[in-house]
């Protein structure tokens, strides 16, 4: 069992006791996975769950790790790779299609100098695809660390919303 | 037209923070009716009112409930499936948002109906805005005994836990939604043993919608008959819709069953936006059917939708306009099948596969007609032999598309490129 931020802890400090309070919050219950790492996920800056923490929860949670790394590969809403401060998902699905989330890809592309799939060279922006995230009433919509945006045609919106983060 | 509300009956009019404001409006009151009933009575009045599951595959609600009923077990589980993963389709979201105490109410009559122990909400990640909603609603009912043991005296045990989901639309099939309650990774598995009988931990198990679930709290106070006074014969009552795609005004709307096609995306949703002409309408989602504009003036009810060549499905309505053709349209819903495909069984994975690729080939106008019959039959036999839900209706949209809209798929000699094989 690891100590609490024991110098021998491959989790950074005050990560461990972070990691606690989410699984208490599920009573670890090993079946909340999927949302203890939803909320593990949350605690990196870059929004992803590094593989120290899936093996300090498969140990807390008496699972094995092959099992958390099943659900962060199954599940689109995991990551076990880095993403970046404001993951931006940019939905693909019919309604927001339809709406013009092209145009709204395409801004986006030029503001940031960066495809689908690149994070920009200060790690702040990813320039993600999502499927339906049940926004349609808001098409085009964007969705950052769960917040929707929308609708955002013009390039001035979507331009004063990226400043406006933090 | 007036907006009838009956599953809305409680948007707007009480705190959804606060269980004495919802016992105000009457909160907790089909709960105290229900234990004085038998669960089959329950279960009678539903079917009475010919409630079908509100998530898509329109199964005949009070025949789901006798047979839970029916089934022996000493712990038996009610699911709420709130993984509301079709493509616009929004309703359940504004369900929990508007009324999060009718949804655990709902539960709650559910367990006694079919005497289950066990509750469990399955939300879908992107809604994770309402999981403080629900787990205070959860935690409130909790502290007023409407959960836990010997719930208002009558000896019966019930609790929620609230499980999330992580942006998997196949985890809106039962079995794939019952491995990610487990903690696992969300792959349907083949039937049987149906989860009826061997869901969820190997418990006997029942799986429903939000609206679904929303509905009957309601019904059981529905002393006048207000209800079953809306709707058509065969579609009794009321449905939530939602609206999106090229319309002026995109939004969740209850209508009574029979309001045509036209009422709803011109009077309701505002019609197209200026200019614009209907190209089609897809009912239910990817998973469900498209028709043009002929569907205008039939009415939406079960029966009549059916014979129109489409369905309620998850009651969703995708409008979309002349400036999208036929096949942009379908390579669009194409790419949320290929991107959402878990892809464990061979029909499913490949079929998706070939099918993108055949209809970019149609795009680029490179495609034969051995290409067209091809993907015609690939369609078919996902949807014939593939292991779940998800790859039997992915090519739902297609396959009518195919019907509605034949001269799409007419590939001349000029396109064929010349050369004989």
């Amino acid at each position: 069992m690891l100590n609490n931020d024991s110098p021998g802890s491959p989790l950074p400090d005050g990560l461990q006791a972070k990691l606690d309070l989410v699984l208490e919050a599920h009573d670890y219950d090993a079946t909340q996975i999927v949302g203890i790492l939803l909320d593990a996920q949350e605690l990196n800056e870059l929004h992803y769950v590094p593989e120290p923490v899936s093996y300090y929860l498969a140990e807390r949670l008496k699972m094995p790790v092959s099992g958390i790394f099943d659900c962060l590969s199954f599940y689109s809403e995991l990551s076990d790779k880095p993403r970046a401060k404001y993951p931006l998902q940019v939905c693909s699905s019919i309604a927001c299609r339809v709406n013009q989330s092209d145009s709204l890809a395409s801004v986006l592309k030029e503001l940031l100098g960066i495809d689908f799939g690149e994070t920009t060279y200060d790690g702040r922006f990813t320039l993600e695809k999502a499927t339906c995230f049940g926004a349609c009433d808001r098409a085009p919509a964007l969705r950052i660390n769960g917040q929707v945006y929308g609708p955002l045609h013009s390039r001035e919106e979507i331009a004063t919303l990226l400043r406006g983060l933090d | 037209m007036e907006n009838f509300a009956f599953l809305t009956q409680n948007f707007g009019r009480y705190d959804t923070a606060s269980i004495g404001s919802y016992m105000n409006v009457g909160g907790f009151q089909a709960l105290k009716k229900a234990v004085n009933m038998d669960g089959e009575e329950i279960a009678q009045l539903i079917a009475r009112n010919k409630v079908k599951g509100r998530g898509g595959a329109e199964y005949d609600m009070g025949r789901k409930w006798s047979q839970a009923r029916a089934v022996q077990g000493e712990h038996k589980v009610i699911i709420c499936n709130a993984d509301e993963g079709e493509t616009t389709t929004f309703k359940d979201r504004e369900l929990i948002k508007n009324d999060p105490f009718n949804l655990i109410e709902a539960m709650i009559i559910a367990g006694w109906a079919m005497g289950a122990d066990k509750g469990f909400i399955y939300m879908r990640a992107e809604y994770a805005c309402l999981r403080p909603l629900l787990l205070n609603a959860i935690r409130q009912a909790k502290n007023y005994g409407f959960l836990g043991t010997n719930i208002l005296g009558r000896g019966f045990d019930f609790d929620i836990k609230l499980y999330s989901g992580a942006g998997a639309y196949v985890c809106g099939e039962g079995t794939a939604l019952i491995r990610s309650i487990e903690g696992k990774a969300g792959r349907p598995r083949m039937k049987p043993p149906f989860i009826k009988v061997s869901g969820v931990f190997a418990l006997p198990t029942c799986l429903q919608n939000v609206e679904s679930l929303s509905l009957v709290p309601h019904l059981l106070l529905d002393e006048e008959g207000r209800y079953a006074a809306q709707g058509t014969e065969d579609s009794v009552g009321t449905k939530l819709v939602s609206v999106a795609g090229n319309v002026q005004k995109p939004g969740v709307f209850e209508i009574p069953f029979g309001t045509t096609v036209r009422e709803i995306v011109y009077g309701l949703a505002g019609g197209l936006p200026e200019g614009q002409e209907l190209q089609l309408i897809q009912f239910g989602g990817a998973s469900g059917k498209a028709a043009g504009p002929d569907i205008l003036d039939c009415p939406y009810t079960y029966e009549d939708l059916r014979s129109h060549g489409v369905m309620v499905g998850s009651g969703g309505l995708a409008v979309v306009d002349k400036r999208t053709s036929v096949l942009d349209f379908l390579r669009i819903n194409q790419d949320f099948f290929s991107e959402e495909s878990c892809g464990q069984c061979t029909p499913c994975r490949e079929g998706n596969l070939h099918i993108k690729l055949i209809l970019e080939k149609l795009s680029a106008g490179t495609a034969t007609a051995e290409d067209v019959r091809l993907m015609k039959k690939i369609a078919r036999v996902m949807s014939m032999s593939s292991l779940c839900g998800l790859g039997e209706t992915a090519q739902n949209t297609l396959l009518s598309a195919m019907q509605v809209f034949p001269e799409v798929f007419e590939v001349t000699e000029r396109q064929t490129g010349g050369v004989a094989l």
